[in-house]
């Protein structure tokens, strides 16, 4: 049998098979490539706006030829951020806006959602499989199918054009529940009744037990819902219709002139950085958080 | 296929556990069950057991069998409001007309599926979907298998993580820039002695929605061959290799089919999370982008922006039935897929 390498580990102290070095070349050149736009980004927020009108003349400015970018500025400045940070209050307002949604909804998921996982986790009651269904449907639908009755609820309750319109629905989002879900499945009943002989009443046993033990699910849960609501496009497009309720979020600056580009580099850096920092420091959480979602019950 | 078999016991010995848990709670009954059966009476007395079982909390009264359901409670109290009763609105609406409200049947339905924009974003759907879910899950399982618990594999997977984070309107920003008609992508192909086009107005954007859509869930859908990869056993590989398996004989014959189960969730997360290009098409193309990148959810922003309520609720409704369909007849598939 030719040996061709698939198994990473399985490999060691063989002859170095020419598959498998080809196949970690593809997949390091694969990765260097998924990079390349975040580099990109980085790499134009430093730049002066007279380096990005010679790069980037032929896109933003309508001139001649093609848009060339080298790797690294050539004259890297700062200018873009405190332009940003200093000059523009608009951006100001839109980072608190996004800071209000990311933060409202995370922190009424972690109230109503780690509480509703932890009913379908390990309580018994009439209809569970009936209403463990419904949740699992409803996070599998898309915004687009939901979109109508959303606006028919936030209309009745008149909270179109609020923040709190985007963040009440988003509270009661069906996915955390189910990784959080699958986290407290894990603890051992054997547990629970044994602190239950003990005296523990019910709501000691969920803060006493189910949040220690099962905080690494609700970790995963949150990194994955902060990712996911620091980049919301569809609800605040549509149902926000003033301007200074936007979240960064569908801030998408002109780029049709040079003294805007670079402004637009900075902010989508900055959109990034605090997506980044959750990530970077979340990795591992976000990685057992998807992978929760895998395996099939 | 071996292995599938033995997870469909372990599913079917899940069950009766449970059940014999149940009639082992009415363990006060057991030495009279053993009594009953010296007269011949097992059968029944057991049924009754179980249906005690289930009897039982009744007499205690109603609230203590829903008293699980209290830690539900606040969050089902905001999902029947903010979704299910809305929802139970949408497919009310659906049969009424726009401007009076008054019951039209089946009218909006049919109008939908005369209308062409409906009817193009339903055709980009489906080919969007049938173009890059193939290649990602098996790109994704391809990268997985040999990132797998490798030493440098971390690295390189954080890289293919990473576009998870990346909001997409920075996505957006270098999209522009790139697939521009005199943008770098061009720039690069030029040097390369290839003329370039203009991406995102001519059919090719399409392609750059598929690239950009395996681009952000790649690292994503790694982690779930990964999590299928796990729950594979090192002794059945060390059995085989002691038979004198070889590595590809290996993946072949059991890597492949135990990921079988994994498959289903992939599938059905890869497709769901497929209608979120609509974020990137929108953002660098706009309401009304090229043809071929026209989704379900620009012709929904339309409608919504035209209050046309009623071919909003009546698309809503279809396409909420056939994606439920579609998941089930998955699920089907995957569970006969285990025998």
């Amino acid at each position: 049998m030719e040996e061709k390498g698939f198994l990473g580990k399985e490999a060691r102290g063989k002859r170095a098979p020419i598959g498998k070095v080809f196949l970690w070349g593809i997949l390091t050149a694969l990765a260097v490539l998924v990079l390349y736009p975040v580099f990109f980004l980085v790499s134009g927020s430093f730049m002066g706006k007279d380096e990005l009108r010679d790069y980037l003349g032929a896109v933003v400015l309508g001139s001649q030829g093609y848009a060339d970018f080298p790797l690294l500025p050539v004259y890297p400045t700062l200018c873009h951020y405190i332009e940003i940070f200093l000059d523009s209050p608009e951006f100001f307002v839109m980072f608190w806006n996004s800071v209000k949604i990311t933060f409202g909804v995370l922190a009424g998921q972690l109230v109503v959602g780690t509480m509703a996982a932890w009913g379908f986790a390990k309580y018994e009651f009439p209809w569970k499989k009936g209403f463990f269904l419904v949740y699992m449907i409803l996070m599998l639908l898309p915004f687009q199918v939901l979109m109508l009755s959303d606006y028919l609820v936030l209309d009745r309750l008149a909270l179109t054009d609020h923040l709190l319109g985007i963040i009440l629905p988003g509270i009661f989002s069906t996915f955390p529940v189910f990784i959080i879900y699958r986290f407290f499945r894990e603890i051992p009943d054997s547990l629970i009744e044994s602190a239950r002989l003990d005296g523990a009443r019910e709501w000691q046993l969920f803060w006493y037990l189910a949040m220690p033990i099962g905080s690494s699910g609700i970790i995963a849960a949150m990194v994955l819902e902060f990712l996911e609501y620091w980049s919301l496009i569809e609800q605040p497009l549509t149902f926000l219709k003033e301007k200074r309720l936007f979240p960064l979020s569908i801030f998408l600056p002109d780029i049709t002139s040079a003294n805007q580009s670079g402004m637009a580099f900075a902010a989508s850096v900055v959109t990034f950085l605090p997506a980044l920092l959750v990530f970077l420091g979340g990795q591992d959480y976000l990685e057992q958080g998807i992978m929760a979602g895998a395996v099939k019950e | 296929m071996m292995h599938g078999t033995e997870g469909h016991f372990r599913i079917i010995d899940g069950k009766k556990k449970s059940r014999n848990y149940k009639t082992f709670k009415d363990g006060k009954k057991k030495p009279k069950d053993h009594g009953a059966r010296k007269n011949g009476k097992k059968k029944p007395r057991n049924y009754g057991a179980l249906k005690d079982g289930k009897k039982k909390p009744k007499s205690h009264g109603a609230r203590k069998r829903w008293k699980g359901f209290l830690w539900i409670l606040p969050s089902f109290l905001g999902v029947l409001v903010f979704y299910l009763l809305p929802y139970a609105d949408v497919v009310r609406r659906s049969f009424l007309g726009a401007v009076d409200n008054r019951f039209v049947g089946l009218k909006n339905y049919q109008e939908i599926f005369q209308n062409t924009a409906f009817l193009l974003a339903v055709e980009n759907t489906v080919k969007f979907t049938a173009a890059c879910m193939p290649v990602l899950i098996l790109m994704a399982l391809v990268c997985a298998v040999a990132l797998y618990q490798s030493k440098y594999g971390g690295i390189i997977k954080s890289a293919f993580l990473m576009p998870m984070a990346l909001p997409a309107v920075s996505v957006a920003l270098a999209w522009r820039l790139l697939f521009h008609s005199q943008g770098l992508v061009n720039y690069w192909l030029e040097n390369l002695g290839i003329t370039g086009k203009d991406w995102m107005n001519t059919p090719s954007a399409f392609w750059i929605l598929v690239i950009s859509y395996i681009w952000k869930n790649l690292g994503y859908d790694i982690m779930l061959w990964m999590a299928g990869l796990a729950g594979i056993s090192e002794n059945i590989y060390e059995a085989a290799r002691v038979d004198g398996a070889g590595e590809w004989k290996c993946f072949w014959h059991i890597t492949l089919p135990s990921l079988k189960p994994s498959l289903y969730t992939i599938t059905v997360l890869s497709f769901l999370n497929s209608f979120k290009v609509f974020r990137e098409a929108y953002l660098v193309a706009g309401d009304y982008p090229y043809e071929s990148i026209y989704m379900m959810q620009h012709l929904f922003n339309n409608w919504f922006r035209n209050f046309s309520f009623d071919k909003m609720a009546a698309a809503a409704v279809a396409e909420s039935v056939i994606l439920l369909g579609l998941i089930l007849l998955l699920q089907k598939a995957w569970d006969s897929g285990v025998e």
